[in-house]
């Protein structure tokens, strides 16, 4: 346990890549999840394949295999070689992006049908539409299931460290060979993953309720920050109308 | 480097690789059996006041934590004379039981209340207001639900190859650097694992259409 102590420096070392790796995911999945969660949604059958291209092939690949081919396979096929931490959050979000971008794609079409008529009737622009009425419905709908695929993509970056990046998981194998202390070593990288895992949980959910409260419904079970804490009941998906 | 893909070099490789894929398909098919039945267990067993509360949590810490670096730790921890490739499948079992339990769950809490009421004015023993009454309807409702997690697995089986199981991507590892040539090698693991899920997606939607029409 003294030397799980000692070796502190390194654990938050490990963590802080790991948390970089999740941030720099995020933002890389997220965009390629509006990108072509929206395309998914276009009336044209072009744009729409476009999407499913992307979906199924990001979704059907592990993002390991991934992660290899940019490491391993592209700086042979084109001489170019990405540097590992960028190889290793492209393929992440590559990944995670496929996800919600089916996230984003149904969330879209969720949106009841009057409102689309109704911005038709006011003759809005599909600009206007997206950006005014059609998105804050579906933002609100997303983001339970963001939530979850945020906690995935902090665990998918565990892989990082079969292609040598010294990230928490990297640092928890490194100490075990070093010290032979298994069980201390793993518990600490266990409870720091499940630390941050709660963070991003929290955060999704301080989002979900500004979502929800800016189209006038409130929580369900009523406000304050330990509210945020408790896990939604099932089946109130979102909370009475105001 | 002449083409993308050299066709007779992949054909070559070919056998070697499907190998691999038989690997990874043995993991995810022995992981997925484990992960339904347990995670029926656990399921059930979660109703039990405060033993379910601490299985919840244990549960929950499961799931918010890597895969690999559970796999690591179970191989570090146990016994010389389990093969990586029986750890791997249980860890893996373990690991998606964790999702299957709640994916049952909420089967479970979907079984209206006049279905238990009714077992009780029957006066049916508990085992069979489970697997009489509960359970048949909770499933049924949750086959497409399971059905993604057998997608799941099966992409996150290239993990084993941290402890050391020599699964398609370990095969194409190998292969790749003996001939220095990962072009082809990891191109070919990449559309193999796309000739597995896609067909598989399909067929759970076909799934879900069935069932959740229901």
């Amino acid at each position: 346990m003294e030397f799980v102590i000692s070796q502190w420096p390194r654990f938050l070392d490990g963590a802080w890549l790991t948390i970089q790796l999740t941030l720099g995911g995020i933002v890389l999945s997220f965009v390629l999840a509006m990108f072509f969660g929206i395309l998914g949604t276009v009336g044209h059958w072009l744009p729409r394949a476009v999407a499913t291209v992307y979906v199924e092939v990001f979704r059907g690949i592990a993002a390991l295999v991934v992660m290899y081919w940019f490491i391993y396979a592209l700086p042979l096929a084109t001489g170019f070689q990405l540097d590992d931490m960028f190889a290793a959050i492209l393929a992440l979000g590559l990944n995670l992006g496929a996800y919600g971008a089916e996230v984003v794609r149904s969330s879209i079409n969720a949106v009841p049908k009057a409102q689309i008529e109704a911005t038709v009737s006011l003759n809005m622009s599909w600009l206007q539409r997206t950006r005014l009425v059609v998105l804050p419905q579906a933002w609100a709908q997303m983001l339970p299931t963001f939530g979850n695929l945020v906690v995935e993509l902090m665990k998918a970056t565990a892989v990082v460290y079969l292609v040598g990046l010294h990230d928490l998981s990297w640092v928890a194998d490194d100490l075990r060979r070093l010290s032979g202390d298994t069980i201390p070593v793993f518990l600490v990288a266990f409870a720091l993953y499940y630390l941050v895992a709660q963070v991003l949980i929290f955060c999704v959910r301080l989002l979900e309720r500004r979502a929800n409260h800016k189209l006038g419904r409130t929580p369900p079970s009523g406000g304050g920050l330990i509210g945020l804490l408790r896990p939604p009941t099932v089946g109130t998906k979102v909370g009475m109308a105001k | 480097m002449s083409g993308f893909l050299d066709f007779e070099y992949t054909g070559q490789i070919m056998p070697d690789l499907l190998g691999g894929l038989q690997i990874t398909v043995q993991a995810t098919v022995i992981g997925y059996a484990i992960a339904l039945t347990l995670g029926l267990l656990i399921a059930v067993v979660r109703r039990v006041p405060v033993f379910g509360s601490l299985l919840h949590f244990l549960m929950e810490f499961i799931r918010t934590t890597p895969l690999v670096i559970q796999l690591v730790f179970v191989f570090a921890m146990a016994p010389a004379n389990f093969s990586p490739f029986t750890i791997g499948v249980v860890v893996l079992g373990i690991h998606y039981a964790a999702y299957t339990a709640e994916v049952y769950r909420s089967g479970i809490e979907g079984v209206a209340k006049g279905q238990w009421e009714a077992s009780r004015a029957l006066s049916l023993p508990t085992s069979r207001t489970w697997g009489a009454v509960v359970l048949p309807q909770a499933i049924r409702k949750v086959i497409p639900a399971l059905g993604n997690y057998l997608i799941a697995m099966f992409k996150d089986t290239p993990l084993l190859f941290a402890i050391g199981v020599v699964e398609l991507l370990a095969v194409a590892q190998q292969v790749g650097s003996r001939d220095f040539r990962y072009v082809d090698t990891f191109t070919v693991v990449g559309l193999l694992f796309l000739v597995v899920s896609i067909p598989s997606a399909i067929l759970i939607r076909r799934l879900e259409k069935r069932y959740v029409a229901v």
